[in-house]
């Protein structure tokens, strides 16, 4: 064996050809590439080179962010909510009412994530409610960093419901934890029923899949039973609840839905749970 | 989607790792990417290749390793291989199914110097 690279041809050129001179043809002709041959073998000390283990997570710096912000939740007995969707599917629409409807019971915030301008974070505070608008500029969703930053300027109450409306995006969002209690997908009757089918990831990662809209089902072909079908094969424990923003049908679940989750954020706060 | 801001992601845990291990150049990086993760292989690479320019990591290879999904199937009680979200269990033809493997995406390894 050559001792010096560790392969199976003999050190000394002599032993089995003359032309080994210590240009083994093993590698490739002017790179080192260890790694590349069967159960990645490796043989470190003939160049500078040398591996390194590492098995990290490529979203852990994220996700280190997002627990950070979880954990300020939880301090705080704050209920975040992640609310993701398409754009135009009725999110900010959806928030405004639920803002001016819930006022004067339970104390919310919003973080408003859009690619650009503050309009959506305007119709926000026209309600009165505290929101901060984040433009994330090229990037397609909202980071865990993003979402710690936003809460230093914002400082949502304790005990309150912090609504975080995603950039309008169906796929990104999906894998960036931002410490959210519950991740919320708004889908509207206007797009289609196959639509949990063709971006599985979110409706996986979702706890809840509001169908927004339902006020124009007479106008439109969408099959309710059909879609929520779909979404429970990506995600069994997917709920469902139906909607419109717009003529107020179906809001008492949602408010409902919204109350309840909350209360379970406040077991590990009952002196905010009196004033609630 | 979004490979470009994981690739972002890459290159600063390489970066960490260079403080912390002293290392001043990466050569090979190889990723663990799993079929069910949502990442387009070569959006990957378009992405790699671009946040990489002027770093440590200058024309550096990546090496992609694919991770198979597999599924816990709750009718058969048995792992089961799916190859998307909403594939019904190849057994039973059932959709009881609780993703086991194949979301992760993580650096596995690095050829350093």
């Amino acid at each position: 064996m050559c001792t010096v690279c560790g392969c199976g041809q003999p050190e000394n050129p002599s032993e089995v050809d003359p032309g080994h001179d210590h240009h083994h043809h093993h590698h490739d002709e002017d790179s080192h590439h260890y790694g590349q041959g069967p159960a990645h073998a490796h043989t470190p000390g003939l160049s500078q080179s040398r591996m390194i283990q590492i098995e990290q997570d490529i979203l852990a710096k994220n996700n280190e962010y997002a627990n950070a912000n979880r954990r300020w939740f939880s301090e705080h007995g704050v209920l975040a909510l992640n609310l993701v969707s398409s754009p135009g599917s009725g999110k900010t629409t959806l928030l405004t009412r639920t803002i001016n409807d819930l006022t004067g019971q339970i104390s919310m915030a919003v973080v408003e994530g859009d690619q650009q301008t503050a309009n959506d974070a305007e119709r926000i505070r026209a309600t009165g409610v505290k929101a901060v608008q984040i433009n994330t500029g090229k990037g397609c969703h909202l980071d865990g960093h993003m979402v710690g930053h936003a809460l230093e300027s914002l400082k949502p109450a304790d005990g309150s419901v912090l609504f975080i409306e995603n950039v309008g995006n169906l796929v990104c969002p999906a894998a960036f934890d931002l410490g959210e209690a519950h991740k919320v997908t708004v889908l509207s009757v206007t797009e289609g029923e196959d639509k949990p089918l063709k971006y599985p990831d979110m409706f996986h990662a979702s706890d809840l899949m509001i169908l927004n809209k339902v006020d124009l089902l007479p106008y439109v072909e969408f099959d309710v039973e059909r879609c929520v079908e779909y979404a429970r094969r990506v995600n069994p424990g997917i709920r469902v609840l139906q909607l419109s923003a717009t003529t107020g049908e179906g809001v008492e679940s949602w408010y409902q839905w919204i109350r309840a989750t909350r209360q379970v954020v406040l077991i590990d706060h009952p002196e905010l749970a009196v004033s609630a | 989607m979004h490979e470009l801001s994981l690739c972002e992601g890459v290159l600063q845990i390489l970066e960490e790792q260079s403080l912390q291990q002293g290392f001043g150049r990466v050569n090979t990086v190889w990723l663990e990417i799993g079929v069910l993760s949502g990442v387009e292989i070569e959006a990957m690479r378009f992405g790699f290749d671009v946040v990489i320019k002027g770093s440590i990591a200058e024309g550096a290879r990546l090496e992609i390793i694919d991770i198979p999904g597999t599924a816990w199937c709750m009718q058969c009680m048995d792992t089961v291989a799916i190859r998307q979200r909403f594939d019904l269990c190849p057994q039973c033809g059932g959709y009881q199914l609780q993703v086991t493997g194949g979301e992760q995406m993580r650096i596995k390894e690095l050829e350093v110097e």
